[in-house]
């Protein structure tokens, strides 16, 4: 436990030593603020018309949810956002070590492969939730003004935390792979993207391929989590996921003892 | 310390280590010499844990490395060919989390360690220096001080001194000599000098396979069985070859002939002596009698590059011969 805390924890700092932590977060929290920005006022001026229109012909006013408009919206946003800058996240995570030659030594240290893998993923996962974390305060924007429920956005938080443990696994395992960080950075996209889009697929058709896209999208199962409902289905999706992804990793770390 | 067990690795059909047997003695420093590619890496990555091998075995202070990797890894410090360094750290906080994964939990234990190594490799100006600004050969001593953090009883260094500038490399040498005694050291080279003045043995390994294991001395004398002096004189009369060749103890005389040479009269001979019998007074008393000049008369040692000539060039089964002799 200690070794897997003493990887996780070079391994993060190591992030903001660099300035990749800086601009990721950077990045995603100024889309994140700009979907906000931009959905909220809709949401006031939608509701301000609406309320308008129904005093102007004495109708009862209609009621707004905001949680499945601008909560919603947001989360979404915000699975969608972290799609794109993840793969920056893990592209490093073993291609560096490999290229650079350290992998030498954490390899000839007496660590087990299973610690070395889980340090860093914990490392990836603990900056995106230092990612995610932020984005409370938008909540909590929306919960001065409005009147929301607060279970759907639990749900959505833990659902978001989810699927980032399932994508990041998969760009663990991509990183695993190769020692050039700009091939696990496109490969890693090109998978994310590949499972976002196969639950775009799954929309179109109606056959049983349909179902299977839209079981293997990664995306697809966040739905419910968005609308407030845990199911047991997608929490398993997503810990299966996940654990799948850091098995591979630590088996093809284990194979490169044999090149 | 170690004991390697006909050890083999295979990449496809190619064989990188071909069955080599050897041990490493307790508080030794053994020297691994070979050209590059020889196999040397591999045999010490293997020796760590970081490559598995085709057939044979390892064991390191009484664990074997494929049923107790763990314990191994603890018990063995390692500098690879480049050192491990991670760039955007300072050079304590890189060696605090070395002592880390090594096995050293106490912060204590890790503070002592850490003052100790850093005052052992010369560190205390750069302690707090970023890795990325330091020159190679600090790095290299980064790289040692990492091997050294959790104090384990065998030493594995991969080429410590390539790259490094003379002034290095004689620190970096002379702190490999005192390591010695406290810890057992295999450190690998292609520089032939290098291992006569820091290993007590020496393997020589070529393609895979060891060809030879003894003191570096004799090494040289046996492979040669002579002694050979370099001689370079200006308008020296015709027949001085002769005159050479009839002194007593001379077994051979070669005219060494490159290009621009013979220009101004310069000539230049290798003579080989019967072992032992030093007679450079002799000869040169000789050469100015017959009226020539002497500008130039050395003792000749061998270099790594004819030791392999010769040693490669020997009857395969001759090698395998003397390493059975040797492994008893």
């Amino acid at each position: 436990m200690q070794n897997v805390f003493s990887i996780f924890w070079r391994e993060y700092k190591s992030y903001f030593l660099s300035p990749i932590a800086y601009v990721v977060i950077g990045v995603f929290l100024f889309l994140v603020a700009n979907r906000f920005v931009f959905k909220f006022n809709e949401f006031v001026q939608l509701t301000f018309e609406a309320t308008g229109e129904a005093v102007n012909y004495q109708q009862t006013i209609p009621k707004f949810s905001i949680n499945d408009t601008v909560i919603r919206y947001l989360f979404q946003q915000m699975r969608n956002i972290s799609l794109f800058l993840l793969p920056m996240i893990t592209m490093r995570l073993f291609a560096e070590e490999r290229k650079t030659g350290t992998l030498e030594l954490l390899l000839t240290s007496p660590l087990t492969i299973t610690q070395l893998v889980l340090g860093k993923f914990l490392s990836a996962f603990v900056l995106f939730l230092t990612m995610v974390l932020p984005t409370a305060l938008f909540q909590y924007f929306i919960f001065l003004y409005g009147n929301p429920d607060l279970g759907p956005v639990l749900t959505s938080y833990a659902g978001i935390v989810l699927y980032g443990a399932a994508v990041i696994s998969i760009g663990t395992l991509i990183s695993s792979l190769t020692e050039n960080q700009i091939i696990a950075g496109a490969l890693t996209f090109g998978a994310f993207l590949f499972l976002w889009i196969v639950g775009r697929v799954s929309d179109a058709t109606l056959s049983a391929w349909g179902e299977v896209a839209k079981y293997i999208s990664i995306t697809s199962h966040f739905t419910n989590f968005s609308m407030g409902i845990i199911d047991s289905r997608d929490v398993v999706f997503y810990l299966s996921f996940c654990f799948i992804g850091l098995f591979l990793t630590h088996q093809s770390i284990t194979s490169l003892r044999w090149r | 310390m170690i004991h390697v067990n006909n050890l083999t690795k295979r990449y496809g059909n190619f064989r990188a280590v071909d069955n080599i047997s050897f041990n490493l003695r307790k508080g030794e420093i053994l020297g691994f010499l070979g050209p590059n590619g020889a196999g040397k890496t591999t045999t010490m990555r293997i020796i760590t844990g970081y490559l598995s091998a085709t057939l044979g075995n390892v064991t390191v202070a009484g664990n074997d490395i494929f049923q107790r990797p763990l314990a191994v890894k603890r018990n063995i410090g390692y500098l690879p060919e480049t050192p491990p360094l991670y760039r955007d750290m300072r050079v304590s906080d890189y060696l605090n989390f070395c002592g880390k994964i090594k096995g050293l939990s106490g912060y204590r234990d890790r503070k002592r360690r850490l003052g100790y190594v850093v005052e052992r490799c010369g560190l205390e100006e750069v302690r707090n220096v970023h890795i990325h600004k330091l020159s190679k050969g600090y790095r290299q001593r980064v790289g040692l001080a990492q091997a050294l953090i959790h104090n384990p009883p065998v030493l594995v260094l991969d080429e410590p001194t390539a790259g490094l500038d003379p002034h290095q490399i004689i620190g970096v040498r002379e702190l490999i000599r005192q390591l010695a005694g406290d810890h057992s050291i295999l450190l690998s080279t292609h520089i032939l000098p290098e291992a006569s003045l820091t290993c007590d043995r020496v393997l020589i390994i070529d393609r895979g396979r060891i060809l030879a294991e003894d003191t570096t001395e004799r090494l040289t004398g046996e492979l040669t069985g002579h002694d050979m002096i370099r001689l370079t004189v200006s308008g020296a009369p015709d027949d001085i070859r002769k005159r050479i060749g009839v002194l007593e103890g001379v077994a051979k005389v070669d005219e060494h002939k490159a290009p621009g040479m013979g220009k101004d009269g310069i000539r230049q001979f290798d003579i080989s002596y019967e072992l032992g019998k030093d007679r450079r007074g002799e000869l040169s008393r000789a050469v100015v009698g017959s009226g020539a000049e002497l500008l130039e008369l050395r003792a000749q040692s061998l270099s790594l590059e004819e030791i392999f000539i010769k040693i490669t060039t020997r009857a395969p089964e001759e090698a395998d011969s003397r390493i059975d002799q040797e492994g008893r």
